[in-house]
């Protein structure tokens, strides 16, 4: 790799010993993949994976603390994945106990670090930090340190920013020295789709599920979607873009990709078509039996299969604005339909607090409120990840939240079936 | 016996079981109930993953094609690390992803007293050939014996 004379200097140590490891871990971090050069870090904001003060991640903020207090901080802010706890989620005396004692009992120190590292400010805690209402939009071409899978494909495929699947710990390192390597999806030739997807479905795909084929088919490939634009149409406004969360999310979790194109749709695919798909890409044909093959091999883990869900969780990536809205709806019309006036089971909506602040202000929030749906910001796969809550029988229609942790997925309608009537059908 | 030759991302040589992914590793799901409740042999808990799950990590000879999941993956193979519960070398058959990348090198840039030699681009020939409980043998320069 060749460095300029003010990185090599870095990493001589002319700015400390511990910058210098920073420096080292980039550059041997872009030597894996044969970078060439580190360019410049350009966005506005980072955005880190991080945000929980787990107690099983000691040696992370043991790293962090040797960061502060050597003053490698950047001046790039940045915004954090979800808070794991909110006391308006439901949770037994014993869940909570473990919660605060046992596994989250480092988050108060945690945090402390995280405003010494440079927080955008104290609601900037979500894995959705691109939406408009949190303001950490990055711009077309804007070369980013971010981690957050699913925020770094959203940045990728629909704002046609640049940024590698970074891990935690390279997001802040990156932000730090100001610079990451060129390689991968930071390259013209790295955003190019090795697998062309062709979607021949009946209907609308299932955001989720879509995703999760496609993830678990190209695995870390850039896709090429052709024929998703005749269901979503040709214009990126919020009810798409909120699907591409969804589908995305799905994408990267149930896989790892980190790009995908949507022909008509993604601003790269606008712009470029065909030109890219790399020659000899492969085909995959997606069509109902697919999505209903793929449906089907997802394994419950639940140790009765036919137990009541005592919990619904809705928002893994968290929710957008439009979604609480639309959903708020469709609740309503449900429970009306099945002659109830709350939901049935405990249903819990997640959202970033900015856009939970912007909903609150909107009559919907009442009206939700009414439904017995109880809203928060908090990351469902934290509050998942403890044995206690993994006996639980949860359910959700993320296909993230499905694949780390026992919650059980089903599909939208069917999860608006459950909480207002009971039962799958 | 066969011997495969890959690219050597951490160095160091050691001789371990196999254990054998045959699809990508979820590093968070993989290694989070382990890193959360002292599970000192880091037993896989991704049940997403039929070869793995419920299987030793810790200490074996992780032969897989990639990482994939959450970018706390990097994070947690560095956490698996700095506790001791890493495995005794990761052999990937196809180049190696971001997030390994990360963990691998986190841990040799951090850690003094650590080692998990990793080692990518050993093929898919390795990948089919290699099974559970074959005896690997990493040596310098990204050779790897399996017998």
């Amino acid at each position: 790799m060749i460095l300029t004379n003010e990185q090599q200097e870095i990493l001589n140590g002319s700015k400390g010993e511990v910058l210098a490891k920073v420096m080292k871990t980039m550059v041997k971090y872009g030597e894996a993949f044969g970078a060439e050069k580190l360019v410049p870090v350009t966005s506005d904001y980072n955005h880190l994976v991080t945000s929980f003060g787990l107690k099983m991640m000691t040696p992370v903020f043991d790293l962090m603390q040797q960061l502060i207090d050597a003053g490698a901080v950047s001046t790039q802010k940045f915004s954090v994945d979800p808070r794991p706890l909110d006391k308006n989620v439901p949770a037994n005396f014993l869940q909570n106990f473990i919660f605060h004692n046992f596994m989250y009992s480092t988050q108060e120190s945690y945090e402390k670090q995280l405003a010494e590292l440079g927080l955008k400010d104290d609601k900037a805690f979500t894995c959705t930090c691109y939406m408009n209402e949190v303001g950490n939009t990055p711009k077309k071409g804007d070369v980013l340190s971010w981690a957050e899978s699913s925020a770094v494909v959203y940045a990728n495929s629909v704002l046609g920013a640049r940024c590698n699947r970074n891990s935690g710990i390279i997001d802040i390192m990156g932000s730090v020295v100001g610079y990451v390597p060129y390689f991968g999806l930071l390259t013209d030739e790295g955003r190019k789709a090795t697998w062309t997807v062709e979607i021949k479905t009946t209907k609308k795909p299932e955001a989720q599920l879509l995703g999760s084929a496609i993830g678990m088919k190209v695995m870390e490939a850039v896709p090429y979607i052709k024929g998703l634009d005749k269901w979503l149409g040709t214009e990126l406004n919020d009810e798409v873009r909120t699907y591409l969360k969804d589908f995305g999310a799905a994408t990267a979790s149930n896989g790892a990709v980190g790009l995908y194109h949507i022909e008509n749709l993604t601003p790269e695919a606008v712009e470029l078509g065909d030109s890219l798909v790399c020659e000899n890409a492969q085909v995959y044909v997606i069509d109902d039996a697919e999505l209903e093959r793929v449906y089907k091999n997802y394994p419950v883990i639940w140790k009765n299969a036919n137990a009541k869900p005592k919990l619904c969780f809705m928002g893994c990536p968290h929710m957008s604005l439009q979604q609480l809205k639309d959903w708020t709806d469709k609740v309503e019309k449900a429970l009306k339909e099945a002659g109830n006036s709350k939901v049935v089971i405990p249903t819990v909506f997640t959202a970033a607090p900015n856009v939970l602040e912007e909903f609150s202000k909107t009559e919907y929030a009442a009206r939700l409120k009414a439904t017995g749906i109880i809203t928060s910001y908090i990351c469902p796969l934290m509050y998942m990840n403890n044995p206690l809550c993994g006996k639980m029988p949860v359910i959700t229609s993320s296909n993230k939240l499905r694949t780390y942790t026992t919650a059980r997925y089903y599909t939208d309608d069917e999860i608006l079936m459950q909480i207002t009537k009971g039962g799958n059908k | 016996m066969r011997e495969f030759k890959g690219r050597v991302i951490a160095e160091g040589t050691v001789s371990a079981d196999a254990v054998v992914s045959h699809g990508g590793l979820n590093t968070l799901a993989s290694f989070q109930k382990a890193l959360q409740f002292g599970d000192k042999n880091a037993t896989c808990g991704d049940q997403n993953n039929p070869d793995l799950y419920g299987k030793q990590m810790a200490g074996k000879a992780l032969c897989l094609p990639m990482t994939i999941g959450s970018t706390t993956g990097g994070l947690v193979l560095y956490c698996a690390c700095a506790m001791k519960r890493q495995p005794a070398c990761m052999l990937f058959s196809k180049p190696i992803d971001s997030l390994a990348a990360a963990g691998s090198i986190l841990a040799d840039v951090w850690l003094d007293d650590v080692s998990m030699p990793v080692v990518d681009s050993l093929g898919d020939e390795f990948l089919e050939y290699v099974k559970d409980g074959m005896k690997i043998t990493v040596k310098e320069n990204g050779v790897v014996c399996v017998e």
